[in-house]
């Protein structure tokens, strides 16, 4: 993290100290944030006011603007997004990653594999352009571009934004299924398996009471990792179906060049990564009491 | 528990065979191993054999190699120059030949209002047509009849156009060899009708601009841009005609003193002319997107630069990977430990951050292409680099090692000749997997136009793409064939790439199915 923070100064040095409408509130900001001495003295300073919560005001757009306001007002849609998305994707993916490792080798197999295989391996501004054309230009299901307003979670705002739902499912259900299914495999053909179903448990018994929890102990983690995951949001479904969310946001600063949302943007992405990887490290002690970390 | 005694001699049982009849096989002389019957199978042979009972793989590297196949030649072949475009041929469908027929030939089945079919009808768009069909418009409030029409997307009409004498002499020349059907210059046309039409001013200047902008309108229309007939129900044209009664093929300009100019206002059938300049009538293989640039040739363009990047990046990492990587994993040591922080701290930065940097400082002294190379260069060798150092560390203290370094080999020389052939393994399977990984990026950045690779020499998927969305719900055909491009090459790769790891690795199989 520190070393991020300390490579990232960078884009300081070609951003030019234009700025469009209030130029002296501007020019006086840029001399308080101590512009035109040396890098490290610049960082000092950004460090300081980062750890009084000031973020920085927008200098290429939302000018003036507080960055944390402006991230306030697009984080829900962002939320709002991957939480629908999570809610379909991950009984989905499970679904049919177990329903693949029983069918192994079978048709049902080989076909969700094709199917898995493709969806991972098609870039995912394919199927954006796909559901947008078929669903809602076509077949009329829904509506083209999603409701203006910010109540994100009414029922005709989620209706609305069903395609870009659609298009972020199509890909963490087919990782989730290919995950399941690997994990399954392994677990399924272990001995305890064996064991248990010549105890004398059924194979829907012996497949849900053993199999799937202890599949569930990797499996589980990863899926708190993308919840966790919600707040980042997509560069390209958010950009594709004009969700005002942070994947827009990041493109824009990055397009527009603005320093301060495009650092605070980055430390946001990086502390979301961490934050995730924290939550996953802790989740394997929650779900496998074996699991111990840290100790010898 | 008694158990009855299975295989116990039976007493019944008196084999008599005779003494004599057993004979030795062999009494004198020693066996030997005989020599294997079959042919050598090496490491690399085992792999192709391997790799080509693998029905998927080897399919999927047949369409790669056409795909490559069909980049590196269409562009000498397809009769059209990346920056080739032409103004009033956009959005055209694809045509497979100049004259094709049924499958392909540029046609498009739409249904159309009254106006726009007359319109279309006007300068012989229209194919066929299929009828028409009244419904009842909720929104307007009365029947709407809308008509069922081929329309061909390679005729687009008359256009206005500002020519000097010489250029007009040599159209009137060229129109006298030819039949009329062929003819380039169309009788001019004047608005004065609109004066007489029962509408406000404002109105009439709007429906006068509207016609000057396009030449196909060669008869009257009213306020809704619905012909006007006379009595006989005949459509009543707007031509110039002279004191005598022929029409009018041109306009001269006149300078603010008005005197006569060098400059005619001509109206062209531009579908003629097009003949006349090129000798053929246009066709577009994949169709032409919305400037007018042919979408076969574009997408070779920008398939190659795909390529072309990820290979190179994918060997520049490999190479860079396996010498980082072999230094820190041989040395080991603080080497290792400060080689490795230099990696991590590389390593954290988001690669969206490097590459706009790069952009921002490298482009202008670069070009776009070569920064976002160094841009990918500069991050995507890290893993490549751990890869090795794995190896190594692995490799570098069994007793081969041991024994070659007693021998008195250098360190340069175990490290090339003894470890790195049999680390490599894994290295080179995974540096496969990595150029569809370098095209989704590339394709994916200059998609959100973060970086933009388009000029006058090259294009890239990406770019096709972003410039084919803002109308992709009229014109699907623009982004239809970039997608498909770019999918299959991802498929493909990923499948080839895997098939290959498999194969060179058959204990990793199907781990990253």
């Amino acid at each position: 993290m520190f070393c991020i923070i300390k490579l990232l100064p960078d884009p300081i040095v070609c951003t030019p100290t234009s700025a469009g409408g209030n130029c002296d509130a501007m020019y006086a900001w840029y001399e308080a944030m101590g512009y035109n001495k040396p890098i490290m003295v610049q960082f000092g300073i950004y460090v300081q006011h980062f750890l009084q919560g000031d973020f920085g005001i927008g200098t290429k757009m939302y000018i003036m603007q507080n960055v944390s306001d402006i991230m306030a007002q697009k984080l829900p849609a962002t939320i709002s997004v991957n939480f629908w998305t999570m809610l379909i994707a991950i009984p989905l993916g499970l679904f049919f990653g177990a329903f693949s490792a029983l069918k192994k080798n079978k048709w049902e197999d080989t076909f969700i594999s094709i199917l898995v295989m493709l969806v991972i391996s098609v870039p995912s501004y394919v199927y954006c352009f796909i559901v947008m054309y078929f669903l809602c230009f076509k077949w009329n299901w829904f509506p083209i571009t999603i409701n203006s307003g910010t109540n994100f979670f009414t029922p005709t705002m989620v209706y609305s934004m069903m395609p870009a739902i659609l298009c972020l499912a199509l890909g963490t259900i087919a990782g989730l299924t290919r995950y399941t299914r690997a994990e399954l495999t392994e677990v399924l053909t272990s001995e305890y398996m064996l064991l248990a179903r010549a105890k004398g448990l059924t194979r829907g018994q012996a497949t849900i009471r053993h199999a799937f929890r202890n599949a569930m102990v990797p499996i589980f983690p990863m899926i708190l990792g993308e919840i966790v995951g919600l707040l980042s949001g997509s560069l390209i479904v958010e950009n594709f179906f004009g969700i005002p969310g942070v994947g827009v946001l990041y493109i824009n600063s990055i397009n527009v060049r603005d320093y301060n949302f495009f650092m605070f943007l980055n430390m946001f992405y990086i502390a979301i990564g961490l934050l995730a990887g924290l939550v996953v490290d802790l989740s394997y002690g929650l779900i496998d009491p074996r699991i111990r970390m840290g100790s010898k | 528990m008694e158990r009855k005694i299975i295989g116990q001699a039976d007493s019944q049982f008196d084999p008599a065979i005779d003494k004599e009849k057993f004979t030795f096989v062999q009494k004198s002389g020693k066996i030997y191993d005989s020599k294997f019957q079959t042919k050598k199978i090496g490491f690399l042979k085992d792999a192709i054999i391997r790799f080509s009972k693998n029905k998927g793989s080897v399919i999927a590297s047949i369409i790669l190699l056409l795909l490559i196949l069909y980049s590196l030649i269409v562009p000498a072949v397809s009769g059209y120059g990346v920056g080739d475009y032409d103004q009033y041929y956009t959005n055209c469908l694809p045509k497979v030949s100049a004259d094709a027929k049924g499958f392909w030939d540029g046609t498009e089945k739409k249904s159309v209002k009254s106006e726009i079919y007359y319109y279309y009808l006007g300068f012989g768009a229209i194919v066929s047509t299929g009828g028409s069909y009244t419904y009842y418009s909720e929104d307007i409030g009365k029947d709407i009849t809308m008509y069922n029409i081929i329309l061909d997307t390679y005729i687009v009409g008359f256009k206005f156009d500002t020519i000097k004498k010489d250029a007009l002499d040599e159209l009137i020349a060229y129109d006298k060899t030819v039949d009329d059907s062929k003819k380039i210059l169309g009788p001019m046309v004047e608005y004065s009708y609109i004066d007489s039409l029962d509408i406000d001013v404002y109105t009439k200047s709007t429906l006068k601009s509207f016609l000057a902008r396009d030449a196909n309108y060669y008869y009257q229309v009213d306020r809704k841009h619905n012909p006007i007939t006379d009595s006989q129900g005949n459509i009543v044209p707007l031509y110039v005609t002279d004191s005598s009664g022929n029409y009018e093929y041109y306009t001269q300009f006149t300078d603010s003193q008005g005197n006569p100019t060098n400059a005619y206002q001509i109206r062209m059938n531009y579908d003629n002319y097009y003949v006349y300049k090129n000798g053929h009538k246009p066709y577009h293989i994949l169709g032409s997107d919305r400037t007018g640039y042919d979408i076969f040739t574009r997408l070779a363009y920008g398939g190659r630069l795909s390529l072309i990047l990820g290979v190179v990046v994918a060997s520049i990492n490999i190479i860079l990977g396996i010498i980082y990587g072999a230094i820190e994993g041989y040395y080991g040591g603080a080497t290792d430990l400060m080689m490795e922080r230099f990696s991590d701290i590389l390593s954290c930065l988001p690669s969206i951050v490097v590459v706009a940097l790069f952009n921002m400082h490298l482009t202008a002294y670069v070009g776009p292409v070569l920064s976002l190379l160094f841009a990918f260069v500069s991050t995507g060798w890290i893993g490549t680099a751990s890869t090795v150092r794995m190896q190594f560390y692995r490799y570098k203290n069994q007793e081969y090692i041991l024994a070659a370094r007693t021998l008195g080999a250098k360190d340069n020389r175990l490290i090339f000749r003894h470890i790195l052939p049999n680390a490599i393994g894994p290295v080179v399977t995974s540096s496969v997997l990595m150029i569809p990984g370098v095209i989704f990026s590339e394709s994916m950045l200059s998609y959100l136009n973060i970086i933009n690779l388009s000029s006058r020499s090259t294009t890239s998927i990406g770019t096709m793409l972003s410039e084919g969305q803002a109308t992709f719900t009229t014109y699907p055909n623009n982004i239809l064939w970039p997608c498909l491009f770019i999918s299959l090459l991802m498929i493909c790769f990923n499948v080839f790439g895997n098939g290959l790891r498999d194969a060179f690795n058959p204990s990793l199989r199907g781990s990253g199915e």
